[in-house]
């Protein structure tokens, strides 16, 4: 079993325009999603991140600089992580493919704890 | 890596109330106006929304809060703050006003158990979103986008209307609302009867529209006539807005709302009073309207809506249609022609007087009705004169009468309705060799 983890990029715009209802029907698909990864005993960990962007380090001329995000030019913030466990990059998609992150128009970035 | 233990999987937690996140928004807005002002209507709907979105980010991971209500309140509550704070520039805002809406933001909301602190605040939202300075129909649209918590898509899809007319209509709205400092108070004693009358009048009017069956979301449909529901109940709760009129209306929206089950059939097709299963009638919503309809005669004044519950609680207690009370409805219309003379009220009186005087009478009473020309236009009128027709053995006029009603029919499944039975009516004739065909 390897471990992978599910990095969300949120794309606000698309969020901004979708009625109280449709946002509590994505509320319970999430956490019906959730739950059920979490019962299959894949779920290892995840929480939300601040929606504010953060701050990105860099050393420049030998001195730290510290610049406001979000940093991506597509305005999109990773808005929280999940840690999952399967046994391949395949599973790790099957799980992840019914995730309403992806009915919101965001992104879900796959990447597998190196282990070694 | 080691989580937090909390973060391994959400609790086995029970699914969020129905409605949860619109009825938060209208209680959000509610909140916010009240301390904004009706000027800052815009703004307060979208910091309103942004809490609801905090929520929709937060809740799959950290679970539901156990009061989602008040963490709510507190999200937009900070949210305003932080708009104002930060924002001064944007909102071009001086620095005392910004100061004196900051503190306002910081009031506690009172909680007393077992009622809604934000119930007055709601009740005052109605209020403005009905003003009577608004057109009747932006009166209608900016009630469902803002007291209601549907969005312009909803809305268009309920009114077959164009999303962007929505929109602009609602930019339209709360440009007014600005312009004439509308105040977000309850009206004075002196004016309450008159601006509740015209609160009754825009949910009658998006009650109608979610009960009426012509094309559109069906689904969207019903939650038009819940909301009209749900906002009269919410007046029902505060003595100065408990007028007998209003629980006239309530229980009307109950007995019609209790017919949903069977007004369809498992075609689409409408299926007329007069053949629906009585047996799947909402027997909760049918005892809390004849609740509602007891508590309104407690008045002196007997409103349209009066008339209209008594009419509609006459159906939803007999147990077939040939077994209704036919003179005590026919009464009721008859006071109703009166007070308000419509040609609606003179079609449904007609179908009445056909049930207690015959075919003949309710012609001769279909034709004498109010603004003929206006029911022409209306494809139940020919239908009705129709049936009245063949009835009295003109089956040929009568045919065509229906005919010409399922060509004005706005909706498919109405025309289909409709058409079958001109199909019906054709074979019956052929079959008989009807005399009335010959004339």
């Amino acid at each position: 079993m390897s471990q992978f983890l599910l990095i969300l990029h949120d794309t606000t715009k698309a969020l901004a325009s979708i009625s109280p209802e449709e946002m509590q029907r994505v509320v319970e698909r999430y956490r019906a999603w959730s739950t059920r990864v979490a019962e299959a005993g894949q779920l290892r960990g995840g929480e939300k991140l601040k929606d504010e962007g953060g701050k990105h380090l860099t050393r420049e001329a030998g001195k730290y600089v510290v610049r406001d995000g979000p940093f991506s030019e597509v305005n999109e913030v990773i808005g929280g992580y999940f840690i999952i466990e399967a046994a391949d990059y395949k599973a790790a998609v099957a799980i992840c493919a019914d995730c309403p992150h992806l009915d919101l128009k965001g992104r879900i970035e796959l990447r597998e704890v190196d282990a070694m | 890596m080691s989580p937090p233990p909390d973060s391994t999987g959400p609790d086995p937690i029970p699914p969020l109330v129905d409605h949860l996140f619109r009825t938060e928004y209208t209680r959000l807005v509610a909140f916010l106006t009240r301390r904004l002002g009706a000027e800052r209507l815009g703004v307060a709907e979208d910091i309103a929304s942004e809490a609801l979105l905090a929520a929709l980010k937060r809740w799959p991971q950290s679970g539901v809060p156990d009061n989602p209500g008040a963490w709510l309140v507190e999200v937009a509550r900070r949210r305003a703050i932080d708009l104002f704070r930060r924002d001064r520039v944007s909102v071009r805002m001086e620095t005392a006003i910004q100061a004196e809406l900051i503190a306002s933001l910081d009031d506690a909301v009172p909680v007393a158990a077992g009622t809604d602190p934000l119930a007055d605040d709601q009740l005052r939202l109605i209020f403005l979103c009905c003003h009577p300075a608004l057109p009747r129909i932006s009166r209608v649209a900016l009630t469902l986008k803002i007291a209601s918590g549907l969005s312009v898509r909803e809305i268009g899809r309920a009114f077959l209307s164009d999303e962007i007319a929505v929109a602009q209509r609602l930019a339209r709205a709360r440009k007014l609302l600005r312009e004439i400092h509308a105040p977000v108070e309850l009206p004075p004693a002196g004016e309450i009867a008159v601006r509740l009358d015209a609160v009754l009048d825009v949910l009658y009017l998006t009650f109608t529209e979610g009960h009426t069956a012509h094309e559109g979301d069906e689904l969207v449909r019903h939650e038009l006539c819940h909301e009209a529901l749900r906002l009269a109940e919410l007046l029902l709760q505060r003595p100065d807005t408990a007028a007998p009129k209003v629980h006239a209306l309530a229980a009307l929206f109950c007995f019609l709302a209790a017919r949903f089950p069977t007004r369809l059939g498992a075609d689409g097709i409408p299926v007329l009073l007069a053949d629906q299963d009585r047996s799947r009638w909402d027997r909760m919503l049918i005892h809390r309207g004849l609740q509602h309809l007891d508590r309104s005669a407690e008045g002196a004044e007997i409103s349209r809506y009066h008339l209209e519950a008594e009419i509609a609680g006459h159906h939803s207690l007999a147990s077939t249609w040939d077994a209704t009370n036919w003179p005590a409805i026919l009464t009721a219309y008859d006071r109703l022609l009166a007070l308000s003379p419509s040609p609606v009220v003179a079609l449904h009186r007609a179908v009445a007087v056909r049930q207690v005087e015959g075919d003949a009478a309710a012609l001769t009473a279909l034709e004498a009705a109010p603004h003929l020309a206006t029911l022409g236009r209306f494809p139940a009128y020919h239908s009705l004169r129709g049936e009245l027709l063949v009835g009295l053995g003109r089956t040929g006029e009568g045919v065509s009468a229906i005919r010409r009603a399922a060509e004005l029919a706005r909706s498919t499944p109405v025309r289909r309705l409709l058409e079958r039975r001109v199909a019906g009516l054709a074979v019956a004739n052929v079959m008989t060799r009807d005399p009335g065909a010959s004339r």
